[in-house]
């Protein structure tokens, strides 16, 4: 499928891609309160991006998706989840200094059972979208390679 | 300062983390800088590592209460049970710690001109500095879960070290695969051992369950799970098929950090063994288990070596046997540990040996690895056969195989015979057999080494090794030192064993004491 896949395919892929981003961009983003997190948010993400690999074919998607870029917000992602743990040294590593607070995600959490609000759990969610951002970028990377890998395969055998 | 200090325990973990984070994005504008930046990073964690050595061998364990409101809370809210990841750092814990430091520091500092010439090291140092961390993750943690976690992190970023370069044989990519599996097939069952525990006790702290430890059949499965990928992971000898596939295709420096991995492994089953399950288990059973592991690896371990070409693979094999000694001291204390007579009498001494042998294997094998990664370097092969006559040009590698050798061998005055000594004597007194057997795979030790000594350095100088020159100045450095620490382990070998390993000894007996410091009381 290196040329991308039929009209069909394509068409249905552009109107789901954008539900799909939102969709694990709000798994990150309630990852404190819901099923799911950062790790899954993010590989739903990624998926995405795999289902547009999938039907454009590597070379017309490699223009949107950079290989560099992805792997730059891999690193960021992982120093901004670090960054957060070391802010909380004031009492212990790791310690959640924004919940409690008053700001931003910083509500002090209801007692009870309750709808949930997404202004709560501190670092945890800030966490949540540092991993949200490392892994959609990682698992981006992995495809992306396994693409381009497959396609050379494919040139090769063709030759 | 002194407030940054009390978090040391989770800086040691923290800035490995940190700086193997920062290195992909460092890397993207400065190539040279990022072996600096490992460097410096694991030079600080050994500052930091000696300073926590120095704080639990003068006041006592030392607990980290990972995102809780004070360092040393271990049970909030009045809660009976800790529910937060905790550090427990005992005497135990930071002698491993130190090993790791060390080896990790002089692996960073060799690396430097030891892999300037190849690609994706931006890569090479994040998962350096990732196997660093875990490595002082598994040693430090109090948690069993927390292990779990680091044990993966290890196994994943040496499996990719292994497989760092693969070549067009594809040698390292089948050693990094077998590893892999060696490594998934061990971490599902630490898991499934951990969920035994986790069902029974509902906890995860490692002093809690030990506390109401009960040694159902629950747990005996557990055990035996436990002891035998750990003993795997170790490379002992019924499930060593992975150790010299794995050790002789990483290159040089990694392999010295993997030796030091596998060690962190041997640590949590001793680990397991005497803090987790202490008295419950049947100590004479699972004592003689582990001796008979450790003959076997010795002697199996020598044996194969005997015969090998490879450089790298000979070492692997005397790796294996080394291991033995340490299995074997170790499990005679836990085999005595019910007797407090033979304990006091020859146990504690036996114990004494084995894990002052870790320290000393961690050295002198790192040594000879990174002779070994020397004479690659400067000949292209690990092929004795190839080789000869190198000492007439390589006069510094030369001299540190002769102490690495020696020491292995255990021959006065080096590291290898302090500690081998102590387990010759004490195993002498519990069976005069085993003793004998360890004094035999010595001496086999030192006939393969002489072999290795004799055709890759003397005779006379070979045509196509002419214009070969000593290598560069920060891999005699790095080996240096690690001479500098065996000749110093074997000249002063009575204050190591009192100053460092005897605490560390009486921390692995002493259950009471490591269940007393999360939970207060006894």
């Amino acid at each position: 499928m290196i040329g991308g896949m039929s009209r069909i395919v394509r068409t249905m892929t552009t109107l789901i891609f954008g539900f799909i981003m939102v969709y694990g961009f709000y798994v990150i983003a309630h990852g404190h309160l819901s099923p799911g997190g950062g790790f899954q948010g993010g590989a739903i993400v990624a998926s995405a991006f795999a289902l547009l690999l999938v039907t454009y074919g590597t070379s017309q998607i490699q223009s949107f998706l950079s290989k560099d870029l992805l792997s730059i917000l891999e690193s960021t992602g992982l120093v901004l989840f670090i960054t957060f743990a070391f802010l909380g040294l004031g009492a212990t590593f790791f310690y959640n200094f924004v919940s409690n607070s008053g700001g931003l995600f910083g509500t002090p959490s209801a007692i009870g059972v309750n709808p949930g609000d997404l202004n709560t759990g501190g670092t945890i969610t800030l966490m949540n979208m540092a991993v949200g951002l490392e892994v959609l970028a990682a698992l981006g990377v992995i495809v992306l390679t396994m693409s381009v890998a497959s396609e050379t395969i494919h040139k090769k055998e063709k030759q | 300062m002194s407030s940054i200090l009390m978090h040391a325990p989770a800086l040691v973990i923290a800035l490995p983390l940190l700086a193997a984070f920062v290195t992909p994005i460092l890397g993207r504008f400065n190539r040279k800088t990022i072996s600096w930046l490992a460097s410096f990073t694991l030079g600080l964690t050994l500052l930091l590592t000696i300073f926590i050595a120095k704080q639990v061998l003068t006041n006592g364990p030392i607990v980290y209460v990972f995102g809780g409101t004070e360092i040393g809370l271990t049970l909030p809210f009045g809660y009976s049970m800790p529910i937060r990841i905790i550090f427990q750092i005992d005497a135990m814990g930071i002698f491993m710690g130190l090993i790791t430091a060390v080896v990790a520091f002089l692996a960073a500092i060799y690396s430097i001109s030891y892999m300037e010439q190849h690609t994706g090291l931006d890569k090479y140092y994040t998962l350096l500095l990732l196997l660093a961390t875990s490595m002082f993750g598994m040693e430090l943690t109090g948690d069993i879960f927390n292990f779990f976690v680091f044990f993966e992190i290890a196994s994943i970023s040496s499996v990719a070290l292994v497989a760092f370069r693969s070549t067009i044989s594809g040698e390292p990519a089948e050693a990094g695969l077998k590893y892999m599996v060696v490594s998934s097939i061990s971490a599902l069952m630490v898991l499934f051992a951990i969920g035994l525990f986790y069902g029974q006790y509902d906890a995860l702290n490692i002093a809690t369950i030990a506390s109401v430890m009960q040694f159902t059949q629950l747990d005996k499965i557990a055990l035996i799970l436990l002891v035998t990928v750990l003993s795997m992971k170790a490379g002992s000898v019924p499930m060593h098929m992975w150790t010299p596939d794995a050790y002789s295709e990483a290159p040089a420096a990694i392999t010295m950090v993997l030796v030091a991995a596998s060690q962190a492994s041997l640590y949590a089953l001793f680990r397991i063994t005497f803090s987790l399950y202490n008295v419950t288990l049947n100590t004479i059973t699972v004592g003689w288990i582990i001796i008979i592991l450790g003959v076997l690896s010795m002697f199996i371990g020598v044996t194969m070596a005997i015969i090998q070409s490879d450089i790298k693979r000979l070492m692997a094999y005397h790796a294996i046997s080394q291991t033995g000694y340490m299995l074997l001291g170790v499990g005679v204390g836990l085999a005595v540990l019910t007797n407090p007579a033979a304990l006091e009498s020859y146990g504690i001494k036996a114990m004494e040996g084995g894990i002052f042998h870790i320290m000393n294997h961690a050295m002198y094998k790192g040594l000879l690895f990174l002779t070994a990664g020397s004479l690659f370097y400067r000949t292209g092969t690990r092929d004795l056969n190839r080789m000869g006559g190198l000492a007439h040009n390589m006069a510094y590698t030369a001299t540190f195989f002769i102490i690495g050798a020696a020491a292995i061998a255990g021959i006065p005055p080096f590291n290898g015979f302090a500690s081998k000594l102590i387990i010759y004597e004490s195993v002498y007194q519990f069976n005069p057999l085993l003793s004998i057997i360890a004094m035999l795979v010595s001496i086999l030790t030192l006939a393969s080494f002489v072999k290795v000594f004799h055709s890759a350095f003397l005779g006379p100088q070979l045509e196509h090794y002419k214009s070969v020159q000593e290598v560069p100045k920060s891999m005699v450095l790095a080996m240096a030192t690690l001479a500098c620490i065996i000749v110093f382990f074997g000249l002063f070998p009575e204050l190591i064993v009192k100053h460092i390993v005897h605490p560390a000894v009486m921390a692995l007996i002493d259950q009471a004491r490591y269940t007393a410091t999360i939970l207060g009381g006894i």
